[in-house]
Parts: structure tokens; C-alpha cells; sequence
């Protein structure tokens, strides 16, 4: 499980997240929606552990264990995995060799990389002169690789083009077992209650909605999380009344 | 001879117009004994070792010739393939007349005070030739080995690729593990003639006191390559080099390519300066420095003299453990229609890449070997597999003591 008690982050002397609470179950899966700016990408940097954004107050905490101030690494160890909106170039590490990071060398990066039609990337740099839908899949693909618990996902379908949005949308369904394939061994029932897998999904647009289920939906605006109920029903109101209705929630 | 002589008397005293100045006499030049040896199993393991490092495989697996030059002799120098001359340059000098028309002809004798002394106390060096039409499919290796405390070390290489031939050279540069002091002065003169192909690769694995000059110039004709690559990432006291290729021909190609790592005893002062003569003549120099603590300039001229030529100048430098790195890219279009970049780039590993690498769960120690593996590791193509892996082998080597 992961949990987040009260947290306060400033990054420099902004403070960019009041008060969080949340909490995410294993088997479940949480959507955050929120305009450019509310602190949705702070949050997921903060659960990652990026030292930039300084934890002032409050509590994050996984299986069990506190996040609070570990490192970067050793909170990849423990099973959170993220998917970047704009990762940086590494010049001469190759993606191949990402995959094989991310796997600890136990991965079939040629097999994997097949699955998101991704082969052809393998041997360029990682992330040099990818497009939008490049880099989702890149990341994807080392997501796969990872065998993450908590996964996050930061915009994974803004930049997508129409052709990849459906690929990305299946294979996150998929990394977050929410994919309904037909099993002999198993029953829909039987796969739902084996799951195990967090995901928190941050979104601009929604429209990753098309492809992924999600057990919940919450709003951040201006570093306050707002709202907490049905997925559909944010993004109907969003789509609807647009974010602008949010400041009077927030207040 | 006498002239050459002279010439170089004249320039005895002249400093370089770049790099420290070296005191000559503060080192030894007179001959030191080693035995010649037929097969090269019988070197010591200790030398053996260093020379491995420095991608000479006594073995000799994957090698189509070797040449060893201890101190001041030549203890091994022969081919195995036919097509394909390695000869010390005392003996060609004297048996062939053809190394006249090569000897001291892009190099000026009396450049400085480096060029004079190895023509006025020459020790030995390599000629190493590919017939017209023959391809060396495995390197020729060629060994510059120092073990004499506090040498000088005065060599002269010709190489020369004849007509429609290819040929691939790697070079080390190496000194016994004992040995701290010493100084190479090493001029080459690179002929690479009509639509042939050379690659010279050269490791560097000297010693916390060594001083190095080296001097050479080539030169490309019509649809000619010449590849030429540099890797140091040992540590050295003072290394001060500047290549120049001339390309005459049309279609010629020079790329070069140089991977320099500068501990803290180190000043590097290494460069490469290409002029493209003929119309579509190609020319690239690319640079990746690394410093821990050493100073480091790396140097790029490329001089576009005719329309229709095309080059670029890549130099890239990190600032590790404090030092100090200089890029000086320069460009010089000499008439319209050239076409002509650089890009150069001096900084620290950032930060951003070391968390995306230690967020796929890298340590953040073994996160910046990662990245700095890749800094150092530049595609070259048309370069045997063979050389390939002597590079990787270097970088590999160099990042282990860096970590």
C-alpha cells in the first residue's frame, strides 16, 4: 500500500503541495486529474523521491515502510516505477541498456520491446530525438522491464499520435493487470482478486479513461486535492464546466 | 641527410609555439640494450601485461603484424601477411630508397625543438605499408614501450597506404609499471593515397611523470579515408599533440576522433586540424574529455579552402572531480559554398540523468558510470570490430579506476 499522510513539499521556496492525503491499495488503480501548474507532476516526483522537491511536513510510506527520505534508488528497489512525460537524454547509453537496468539483466529486451513495437529503437540512445509517442513507449517499455508494484504515469497519453495512443493505453492496462484476456486457468473474478498491482495515473485530459479502468479519481488544484470519487464523474464535470470550477472546491 | 641535419641544428633550441616547454637535457637518450626476441611469447608477463593494456596482444590473435620498440630498439618487427611491410625506419632508410620520398616530407624537421631532436638522436620507429590494392583484414599492431627510468624516447613512423589498399593500425604507447619518468617524442607521417583506407588507432597508457610530443601530418588523396582515433585515459604528466591532415583529393575523408580522460597530475593539450583542399572533400573531428582533476584543451581547426567541402567539429568535455577543460573549436571558410559546423559543450553530468538512471534502480555511483561510459562511448564507423573492442576495453578499464 502506498500512503501519504499530510504531505507538505515546497520546491525552492514555493509551496507547491498543502496537506495530501491519499492512499492507494494493492489492486488498485487511482486517476489524478488537475490543470497545467496544480503540482500533479510535483506529486509524482515527490513519491519518486526527486531532492528537489523538499518533503516541510507529513508522511509517505510504502509496504509498510517510510519513504519520507529515502533515495531515488532504493525506493526503485522497494517496487515503485515511473513512466516520465520528458525524460532526459543520456548520450551513448542505448536503449537496450536501459531495458537491461530496469531488468537487472533478467529481461528479453528484443521480446519486450516487440510488445510495444519498439524494436528498432533498442540500439539508439535513450530518448535522443524521440518523438511524444516514442518516449511513452520507451518508458513503457521499461516499465515492463521493471516488474514495478506502484506504478506512476505521468501524462501517458499527452504527445501520443493516434496510431500509438490504443498500443499505450492496452499496455498500461496490462502493466496494471486490468487487461481482460481470455484465461483457461482462471476467471475474469478470479484474475480481479489475484491483483495486485498500484497505479496512480496523472492526467491532464482524461482520455487515458478510454483504455484503462481505474478504481478512483481525484483533483489537484493549486496543491490541494479536492475531490475524491468516481473517475467518470470528474472527467464528465471537468469536460463539462472546465477546471476553473475547481478553485471553489479548493477553497 | 645533411641538410635535414641542419635544419634541425637550426631548431634545437626553438620551443613550440604550444604546451609547456620541456627540458631535453633533464632526460637520458643513449641506447639501452634489449635483445631482439623472434617470438614474442618469450616478453617478460609483466610487459606483456602492460602492453595488453595498450591493445598489443602478444598473442597476436586477430593481429596481421606487430611491431615492438623497447627504449631506444626495436625487439620485434615483422608481417604476417602478405601485402603488408612493418619495418624499424633505421633498416628502411638504409634498404629502401623509396622511405626518402616520405621521410621529414609533411613534418617540418625543424618544426621545434621535438621535431629536431628525433631527427638528431633518432632511436628507432615503424614504417608500416599496404601495397597498392592489398587489404589487411586484421590490425597491425605497434608497440612504443618505455621501461627506462627517465628516457627520452625518440621515434619516427611513416605509414603509408598505396593505392586502393586498406589498412588498419592500432598503436600503444606504453611504459612499465615501475616507471614514473620519462619523455616520447614521436613524429608520424601518415600517405594515404588514391581511394585507400586507413585507420590508425592509438591507446595511450603512460605514467604519473611522462612527458609526450607528438608531431605528425598526414595527407589524403583522391577518395581516400583516413580514420584516426586517440584514447588516453591513463594518467600522464603532459601530453601535447595537434594532427594535421591535408586533404588534396577529390572525395577524400578524415575523421578523427579522440577520448581523453585527465587525472589530476595531467595537462592535456590535444587537438586535430584538418584542411580540405578539393571539392567534395569530408572532414569531422570529434572530441569527448573528461577531467577528475587534470586540465584538459582540446583543440579543433578545420579549414574549408575550396567550395563544396563539408565539416564538423564535435567537442564535448565533463567536468568530473574539479580541473579544468578548454575546448577550442575553430572554423575557417575560406571561399563561399562551404559548409561548415561545430558544436561544444563543457559541463557537469546532470543531475536529471542521474536520477532517471538511479530511478531504474542504479546506485547513484553506478548511475554516473553508466553515464560516463556512454559520454565516452562514440560510434566510429568503418572500424574493425577488433579496434572497436580495444576501445570498449580501455573505457571499461578507465572507468573502474575513475569510480
Amino acid at each position: 500500500m502506498l500512503q501519504i499522510e499530510d504531505l507538505q513539499v515546497k520546491l525552492g521556496d514555493k509551496e507547491i503541495l498543502k496537506h495530501i492525503d491519499l492512499e492507494i491499495h494493492p489492486g488498485e488503480t487511482h486517476i489524478l486529474f488537475g490543470p497545467n501548474g496544480s503540482g500533479k507532476t510535483s506529486l509524482l516526483m515527490t513519491i519518486m523521491g526527486y531532492p528537489q522537491y523538499r518533503v516541510t511536513g507529513g508522511k509517505i510510506s510504502f509496504k509498510g515502510e517510510d519513504l519520507t527520505h529515502m533515495p531515488v534508488d532504493e525506493r526503485a528497489k522497494l517496487g515503485i516505477g515511473m513512466s516520465y512525460q520528458r525524460p532526459p537524454t543520456i548520450h551513448g547509453v542505448k536503449t537496450k541498456q536501459m531495458v537491461q537496468i530496469c531488468g537487472k539483466g533478467g529481461v528479453n529486451a528484443e521480446a519486450l520491446a516487440a510488445k510495444v513495437n519498439f524494436s528498432e529503437f533498442l540500439e539508439r540512445d535513450i530518448n535522443a530525438g524521440f518523438s511524444g509517442g516514442e518516449i511513452k513507449r520507451s518508458e513503457l517499455l521499461q516499465l515492463m522491464a521493471q516488474d514495478a508494484d506502484l506504478l506512476l504515469f505521468d501524462e501517458p497519453e499527452s504527445g501520443v499520435d493516434l496510431e500509438n495512443i490504443s498500443l499505450i493505453g492496452n499496455t498500461i492496462s496490462e502493466l496494471l493487470q486490468r487487461d481482460f484476456k481470455v484465461n483457461s486457468q482462471k476467471t475474469q473474478k478470479e484474475r480481479h482478486k489475484e491483483r495486485t498491482r498500484m497505479g496512480f495515473i496523472i492526467t491532464h485530459t482524461g482520455f487515458i479513461l478510454d483504455y484503462v479502468t481505474v478504481d478512483k479519481g481525484q483533483v489537484l488544484y493549486d496543491g490541494v486535492l479536492t475531490c475524491t470519487t468516481h473517475p467518470r464523474e470528474i472527467f464528465k464535470c471537468i469536460s463539462e464546466v472546465g477546471y476553473e470550477e475547481c478553485v471553489r472546491c479548493a477553497i | 641527410m645533411r641538410d635535414l641535419n641542419e635544419k634541425a641544428l637550426e631548431a634545437k633550441e626553438k620551443k613550440a609555439p604550444i604546451g609547456p616547454d620541456i627540458d631535453l637535457d633533464a632526460y637520458e637518450s643513449e641506447a639501452v640494450a634489449h635483445e631482439y626476441v623472434e617470438d614474442l611469447r618469450v616478453l617478460s608477463e609483466a610487459d606483456k601485461k602492460r602492453m595488453i593494456l595498450a591493445g598489443v596482444d602478444t598473442e597476436e590473435k586477430d593481429r596481421s603484424g606487430t611491431f615492438i620498440q623497447k627504449d631506444t630498439v626495436v625487439v620485434h618487427a615483422h608481417s604476417k601477411q602478405e601485402g603488408l611491410e612493418v619495418i624499424p625506419i633505421k633498416d628502411a632508410l638504409k634498404k629502401h630508397d623509396w622511405v626518402q620520398d616520405y621521410y621529414w616530407k609533411l613534418v617540418a624537421v625543424d618544426a621545434d625543438k621535438y621535431t629536431a631532436r628525433a631527427q638528431l638522436d633518432l632511436h628507432n620507429g615503424y614504417v608500416i605499408r599496404a601495397l597498392a590494392g592489398s587489404e589487411v583484414i586484421y590490425p597491425v599492431q605497434a608497440c612504443m614501450y618505455l621501461e627506462k627510468e627517465g628516457l627520452s624516447q625518440n621515434v619516427h613512423n611513416i605509414i603509408v597506404a598505396e593505392e586502393g589498399s586498406e589498412l588498419h593500425i592500432i598503436t600503444g604507447c606504453a611504459t612499465a609499471a615501475h616507471l614514473r619518468r620519462g619523455l616520447h617524442v614521436g613524429i608520424s607521417e601518415f600517405y594515404v593515397k588514391k581511394d585507400a583506407k586507413l585507420s590508425f588507432t592509438m591507446i595511450h597508457h603512460w605514467a604519473e611523470e611522462m612527458m609526450v610530443r607528438a608531431r605528425s601530418v598526414g595527407v589524403v588523396e583522391e577518395g581516400g579515408l583516413f580514420l584516426n582515433n586517440y584514447i588516453c585515459m591513463r594518467p600522464v604528466k603532459s601530453v601535447q599533440m595537434y594532427p594535421t591532415t591535408h586533404l588534396v583529393g577529390k572525395g577524400a575523408v578524415a575523421r578523427f576522433y579522440s577520448l581523453l580522460v585527465g587525472s589530476p597530475v595531467s595537462e592535456m593539450d590535444v587537438g586535430g586540424r584538418i584542411f580540405l583542399k578539393e571539392p567534395d572533400t569530408r572532414a569531422e573531428i570529434i572530441s569527448r574529455a573528461i577531467t577528475n582533476g587534470g586540465n584538459i584543451i582540446a583543440r579543433g581547426d578545420l579549414i574549408g579552402e575550396v567550395p563544396g567541402i563539408k565539416a564538423h567539429l564535435e567537442c564535448r568535455g565533463l567536468i568530473l572531480k574539479g580541473g579544468a577543460i578548454h575546448a577550442i573549436p575553430e572554423l575557417q571558410g575560406k571561399v563561399d559554398g562551404v559548409e561548415m559546423s561545430h558544436e561544444a559543450a563543457v559541463g557537469k553530468i546532470a543531475q536529471e540523468e542521474i536520477l532517471y538512471l538511479m530511478s531504474r534502480g542504479l546506485g547513484e555511483d553506478e548511475a554516473t558510470a553508466t553515464i560516463v561510459r556512454g559520454f565516452l562511448s562514440v560510434d566510429i564507423p568503418g572500424l574493425p570490430p577488433q579496434l572497436k573492442a580495444e576501445i570498449d576495453r580501455a573505457v571499461e578499464q578507465s572507468d573502474k579506476d575513475m569510480m
